[in-house]
């Protein structure tokens, strides 16, 4: 009675047969990325010395290596962070601890999405108005964090009001009969309990950041200056531009400079978020409810 | 008497901490409202600078009917925008060819089918490949994938619209993932219960209970995809060949939107007629991937409701 009939047999070759293909699509969406990394590390690899990390470019960018990039880069995406990080989880806290389910709440959400999905030349051009010419900042580390500010908001936003919205509900009730107000139930509950959550979001906005190429080129990065910036109301390079300068602007490069250039770029973004993801891993493994 | 204690504040909760808690109830109110206010910002300062050209040099029949996009020459300055159109819809177009088949097999793959350790390790790696920057992906296509197709089809130039297409699609690729994969996730678990113990075998149960039920969070995830490819910027400027044309099939190079804004901003002068048709262009796209998302976010609605 408890055998397979034909029909079974059937149905679970079909099965088998839609298995394979979805594996095998799987398996061509990540493969051929896989082999492009590893070109980049073939050819690449040979380029990236301490000298490639620490010496300026010369002989019109051709050799040498990336140095005032690399600090440009810490720059932009620092000062993007200071911005955006207390602006993102006020955001975050008032959409999960205050905010009511009405049209301004909706309103929020949808201004978040649409922020997200905001081509980033739009962001640079919306950078060059505001920032660049109606603030008066000009072409300067400021209008360029500024500018990749905004464009991160959203991934702040999103991460912090998620691990917020885990923490129990139970644990503010607790709080609140307690005698204790609003905010001292966030400062002193709700939020060292999402800190690592936050930190997190924090982690995969530096990596997000670190790459973004159009929102900087008309704001604040250079394609080369010849020495380090002194102000936030100064230029500055960035290894994402000085690799498009590199690859397409300047002739006679030689091979492995670019490639050496991009290498470095992903590392740095993918350590950044492999980090942001071991981070997630290892807090989902210790949570205690 | 015990009135004026009244009055005189005893039960009169507001400390220190009550005021404490009302400032910052403002500040992350205002911090709430800063999403609104930038987005009505991009539109403002982007419109604002585009307004001049607007009202003066623009023709809607040129920029929407033309594809001369002329707008350095002396004597004969034109801005149609046609060809740019139809350089991002040609690059997009192919780029979901690539995108959409493959991320939602991937996601039916990690979402159904893959269990435990493998399933955790495949979100892993489609997260990673999300985070690659998108001038990488630009500088790959010119470098790695340009000469794939030299090599494949024998032809003297490898930038064009399969070349950007492809690069497009398995940038957009891994997002639509895990989107879908979240809409298939989302799907109550005891659908999948009641087909089970109906004898459905688990692909039976994905065709004919899942994948419905999901039906309007994948529409979404692939809206999603069609918005980033029209917003993508840096990878198209360089995979793309960036030559103004009507393309006639994929080896044909093209021009997208987004590259003409980044290839020429840095060479006009603010103000200028070309200055302020770049922004108009910057317009135009804010209000189709504004569509775009609302559209998603719509249809993403339309479940939750039912």
């Amino acid at each position: 009675m408890f055998l397979a009939t034909e029909l079974n047999l059937q149905n679970y070759k079909v099965q088998g047969r839609w298995r394979l293909l979805f594996l095998v699509m799987t398996v061509l969406l990540i493969l051929p990325v896989l082999v492009i990394l590893t070109l980049l590390v073939v050819r690449g690899g040979g380029a990236i010395s301490w000298e490639f990390l620490s010496e300026f470019p010369r002989n019109g960018m051709t050799e040498g290596g990336i140095f005032p990039a690399f600090l440009g880069t810490i720059f932009l995406v620092s000062l993007a962070l200071v911005f955006s990080v207390p602006l993102g989880i006020a955001a975050a806290i008032y959409l999960s601890e205050y905010a009511a389910d009405n049209w301004l709440t909706r309103a929020i959400n949808l201004a978040i999405i649409n922020l997200a999905g905001v081509p980033s030349i739009v962001h640079a051009l919306f950078g060059v108005g505001a920032f660049v010419l109606f603030f008066k900042f000009g072409t300067s580390i400021l209008a360029a964090s500024l500018t990749l500010a905004i464009m991160a908001l959203p991934v702040v936003i999103v991460a912090t009001r998620e691990s917020l919205q885990s923490v129990p509900q139970a644990f503010r009730e607790a709080c609140w009969s307690l005698g204790a107000t609003r905010w001292q139930t966030i400062r002193r509950i709700v939020l060292p309990n999402a800190i690592s959550g936050i930190l997190t979001g924090i982690i995969l906005e530096v990596s997000r950041t670190a790459g973004e190429t159009a929102p900087i080129m008309f704001t604040g990065a250079a394609f080369f200056l010849p020495f380090l910036p002194e102000s936030v109301y100064d230029q500055t390079m960035a290894l994402s531009l000085h690799l498009f300068v590199v690859s397409t602007q300047v002739p006679n490069v030689p091979e492995n400079l670019p490639y050496g250039v991009a290498l470095l770029l992903i590392g740095i973004v993918l350590t950044m978020n492999a980090l942001s993801i071991g981070f997630r891993v290892y807090l989902r493994n210790k949570k205690k409810w | 008497m015990s009135d004026t204690v009244i009055q005189e504040g005893r039960l009169d909760r507001r400390d220190v901490s009550w005021f404490v808690d009302k400032t910052v109830q403002v500040l992350m109110f205002v911090g709430g409202i800063s999403a609104v206010i930038f987005i009505v910002g991009i539109f403002v300062f982007v419109g604002k600078e585009g307004f001049s050209f607007l009202f003066e040099g623009f023709s809607f029949t040129e920029f929407f009917g033309s594809i001369n996009w002329r707008p350095t020459s002396e004597n004969n300055q034109t801005f149609g925008a046609l060809a740019l159109i139809v350089g991002t819809a040609s690059v997009t177009g192919m780029a979901m060819l690539v995108a959409i088949p493959f991320s939602l097999g991937a996601a039916i793959y990690i979402g159904e089918f893959a269990t435990g350790k493998t399933r955790e390790s495949l979100k892993i790696l489609v997260e990673l490949l999300a985070a690659i920057p998108s001038v990488v992906w630009g500088f790959i296509g010119l470098t790695i994938m340009n000469g794939i197709i030299i090599d494949l089809f024998d032809i003297p130039i490898g930038l064009n619209v399969l070349n950007a297409g492809i690069i497009l699609g398995l940038m957009a690729a891994p997002i639509m993932t895990t989107i879908a994969e979240d809409a298939l996730k989302a799907v109550p678990d005891k659908y999948r219960e009641a087909a089970e113990a109906m004898g459905a075998t688990k692909w039976q149960m994905i065709r004919q209970v899942v994948l419905p039920a999901a039906k309007n969070g994948l529409v979404s995830a692939v809206l999603l995809g069609i918005g980033r490819g029209f917003g993508e910027t840096m990878a198209v400027l360089m995979a793309s060949g960036h030559s103004i044309n009507i393309p006639g099939s994929p080896f044909d190079s093209v021009r997208a939107l987004t590259a003409t804004i980044a290839a020429e901003l840095g060479e006009t002068a603010v103000g200028s007629d070309h200055y302020g048709a770049l922004f108009t262009l910057g317009i135009f796209l804010f209000i189709i991937t504004f569509l775009i998302n609302l559209t998603a976010d719509l249809v993403v609605k339309g479940i939750r409701k039912k």
